[in-house]
């Protein structure tokens, strides 16, 4: 079950890189930082907020490079990231999505989206904001300069910031009933439990060497 | 109805159509690795039970130590990510190929070695990888936790139907260009957000032509073109392949299977979303020099400038890739120091992989100062190698040669410890050369093998066709 999402206030930080994936938002083997070792984040580590773009974020020692976004004082609360295209690709690790999450973004605003990270992300409840390249350069710029507030309305499908400008974003009719109403999929399925079985029966009947086991069904 | 390969298998597995283009899909192959902990945890946490135990599949292939000889015998208890798996697969009674099975490996190489992974059928795995699996003609796809708990409980998942799209590869390889070389080529030039949105058959006389391992090779990196799903078509070579495999289908069964097989075939006139053909006959052998898959040139070549029409994000992703690696614009990878060299993954440590650089290793010695290991696809593909003695060529070269495992090609081999040094340069027989993928601070050239057993000769990146 996730936390529903219908409009969301707040500021944006941008990170204009294409192409960004998820080996950079949730890395593998972050960089070692004081009282800490080395962890796979996608067993979920205690600092999943502060291990994002870990290997970007922090210099060799370990200290906060202060010219990326996320580490300066004005972006800090933001809860939307705008950013490149192609955003999240390669490893389907779902701390991308946590890590995001954990830093408090609940929105991300690309071109484009890897499709495993797109997944992870509705069911996590972040909303993946496709919107053309231009217009992402034309937020972020705004972002940097006068640090508009942002509103993201779900039940409207728009994006609008106090500057006065709107952006109407497309999102499938299933996605965006399932983060408006914050469902649990796994509840839903478990629904269709008995079509699952029936399935099960006919294939395991037209096609039964893809079923060689024994089966042990239980519902 | 004419119909798509991808088109007709997917059909087959909808148990719902839940509108808008989604559906409910059956899984009929479920694989878990060590990654599947926090699944398996919330799994259990919500006290569901797992739906078809008989169908989910794991190894704790990610974590598991892989550089350490091979008579090393890895420690049941020592690795709590594989002692995770197996609780869980002794209380849900899901196979596990344990760390000490003879059958362990990288999932995606045992998967299709075990013949759990048929033609017609569909299989998930929480691993971007997964696409490896359609070169037998199956439907393979990656997907994260929540989607995982969702197979776990249900043994099925729900998915969007992308769009076909359809690869043609004429011509013929040249001598020395590999598998590796040609989907290397192919990123390069549809870029890591080619085939997005997409599933991607691959076909033509070069898929036709190419072994089992090579169409592996190449759906691995299907992911890397942006494609969740990468198949080709099931034929002679994929029935000859599965034929005798542990679990594919055997005598009567075997023959329904191979009727059925034959079907699995794009029809003429069906239309596929998109298209794109090249001829691999000028593929050269590739090495990538920046930070993405598609940063990728021909050996000869030298690192290419900032492209025209570059966008802001486009720009700075380039410069991020040139200040990583290290490298200018201009500069010839031929040459390029070397570090450590790495032959392993489930893209390219199958058995041919192996040969294909043990050949050019013979009577040969790692230049000093480069570190090489070899971690074979599988604890098989190691037994068939020393069968073979390719692990007396790689030791008497100065490679290691260690168990099986994911190992260095993520950064968690041996729980996270399997990695270079910052700013170490790796030339690797991976999939990915993402920023700090193989250890904070570590660069990484992807090659095919030849390529790798040619730079750890020369201890710089060189052109494998001047060392055989
Ligand atoms: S070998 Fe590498 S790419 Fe393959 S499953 Fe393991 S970590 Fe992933």
């Amino acid at each position: 079950m996730t936390e529903p999402f219908t409009i969301l206030r707040g500021k944006a930080v941008p990170l204009l890189r294409d192409n960004i994936d998820t080996d950079t938002i949730s890395p593998g083997s972050a960089v070692p930082r004081e009282g800490r070792g080395t962890t796979f984040s996608e067993h979920g580590s205690t600092s999943l907020a502060d291990d994002l773009f870990g290997n970007w974020r922090y210099g060799p020692a370990g200290e906060p490079l202060p010219d990326f976004p996320l580490n300066q004082p004005r972006y800090q609360g933001a809860s939307i990231l705008l950013t490149g295209a192609n955003f999240g690709c390669g490893s389907s690790r779902e701390s991308a999505v946590w890590m995001l999450a954990a830093w408090g973004i609940r929105c991300v605003v690309a071109p484009s989206f890897a499709e495993i990270f797109a997944a992870n992300c509705y069911a996590n409840g972040l909303l993946p904001l496709p919107c053309s390249a231009d217009t992402v350069s034309r937020l972020a710029a705004e972002a940097e300069g006068a640090a508009p507030g942002f509103v993201v309305d779900l039940a409207r499908c728009e994006l609008s910031i106090s500057s006065g400008t709107t952006i109407a974003f497309p999102i499938s009719a299933y996605r965006r009933r399932g983060l408006l109403a914050g469902l649990d999929d796994i509840e839903l399925s478990l629904e269709s439990r008995h079509e699952i079985a029936s399935f099960v029966a006919r294939e395991r009947e037209s096609r039964p060497w893809i079923y060689p086991y024994e089966t042990s069904i239980r519902d | 109805m004419t119909g798509t390969l991808f088109d007709k298998i997917w059909d087959r597995h909808v148990v719902n159509d839940l509108g808008d283009g989604f559906s409910l899909l059956f899984v009929d192959r479920h694989m878990i690795n060590d990654m599947a902990g926090r699944g398996l945890l919330t799994l259990n946490k919500r006290d569901l039970p797992l739906n078809h135990p008989e169908l989910t599949f794991a190894a704790a292939d990610h974590t598991v130590a892989t550089l350490v000889p091979p008579e090393f015998r890895p420690g049941r208890d020592d690795n709590p990510y594989a002692v995770n798996l197996r609780e869980n697969a002794e209380r849900h009674g899901f196979r596990l190929f344990d760390v000490d099975d003879p059958d362990f490996g990288i999932i995606h190489v045992v998967a299709a070695e075990q013949g759990l992974a048929l033609p017609g059928t569909t299989i998930a795995c929480g691993d971007s990888h997964t696409c490896t699996l359609g070169a037998v003609g199956a439907i393979a796809w990656g997907l994260g936790q929540s989607d995982i708990v969702h197979i776990l409980a249900t043994q099925t998942s729900i998915q969007h139907k992308p769009a076909t799209m359809r690869i043609w590869i004429d011509g013929a390889l040249p001598a020395h260009a590999t598998a590796k070389d040609l989907i290397l080529t192919l990123i390069g030039r549809l870029g890591v957000a080619g085939c997005t949105g997409h599933a991607v058959e691959f076909a033509g006389p070069v898929i036709e032509a190419a072994s089992m391992e090579e169409r592996f090779t190449i759906c691995n990196m299907a992911v890397e073109l942006g494609a969740r799903f990468g198949v080709i078509a099931p034929d002679d070579t994929t029935c000859a392949y599965l034929s005798g495999r542990p679990e594919a289908p055997a005598g009567s069964a075997w023959d329904l299977a191979v009727a059925d097989w034959r079907s699995l075939v794009t029809d003429d006139g069906a239309i596929f979303a998109a298209e794109y053909r090249m001829d691999a006959s000028d593929v050269r052998p590739q090495v990538t020099w920046g930070i993405n898959p598609a940063q990728t040139v021909a050996i000869e070549d030298a690192v290419p400038g900032a492209g025209t029409g570059m966008d802001e994000s486009a720009l700075a992703t380039y410069r991020a890739a040139l200040a990583y690696s290290g490298l200018d614009a201009g500069t010839r990878m031929d040459g390029v120091p070397v570090d450590i060299v790495f032959i392993g993954s489930c893209n390219n440590a199958r058995l041919g992989d192996l040969r294909d650089a043990a050949a050019v290793l013979r009577g040969r010695k790692v230049a000093t100062g480069v570190t090489a290991w070899v971690s074979p696809g599988s604890e098989r593909v190691r037994r068939e190698a020393e069968a073979e003695g390719l692990d007396r060529l790689f030791i008497e070269a100065g490679f290691g040669w260690g168990r099986s495992g994911c190992s260095m090609c993520a950064g968690a081999g041996n729980q996270m410890r399997e990695i270079g040094t910052p700013g170490q340069r790796i030339v690797s027989t991976t999939n990915r050369n993402f920023v700090g993928r193989q250890g904070p601070g570590t660069r990484t050239h992807l090659v095919s093998p030849p390529m790798a057993a040619a730079a750890a000769l020369a201890g710089r990146i060189v052109d494998v066709r001047t060392w055989s």
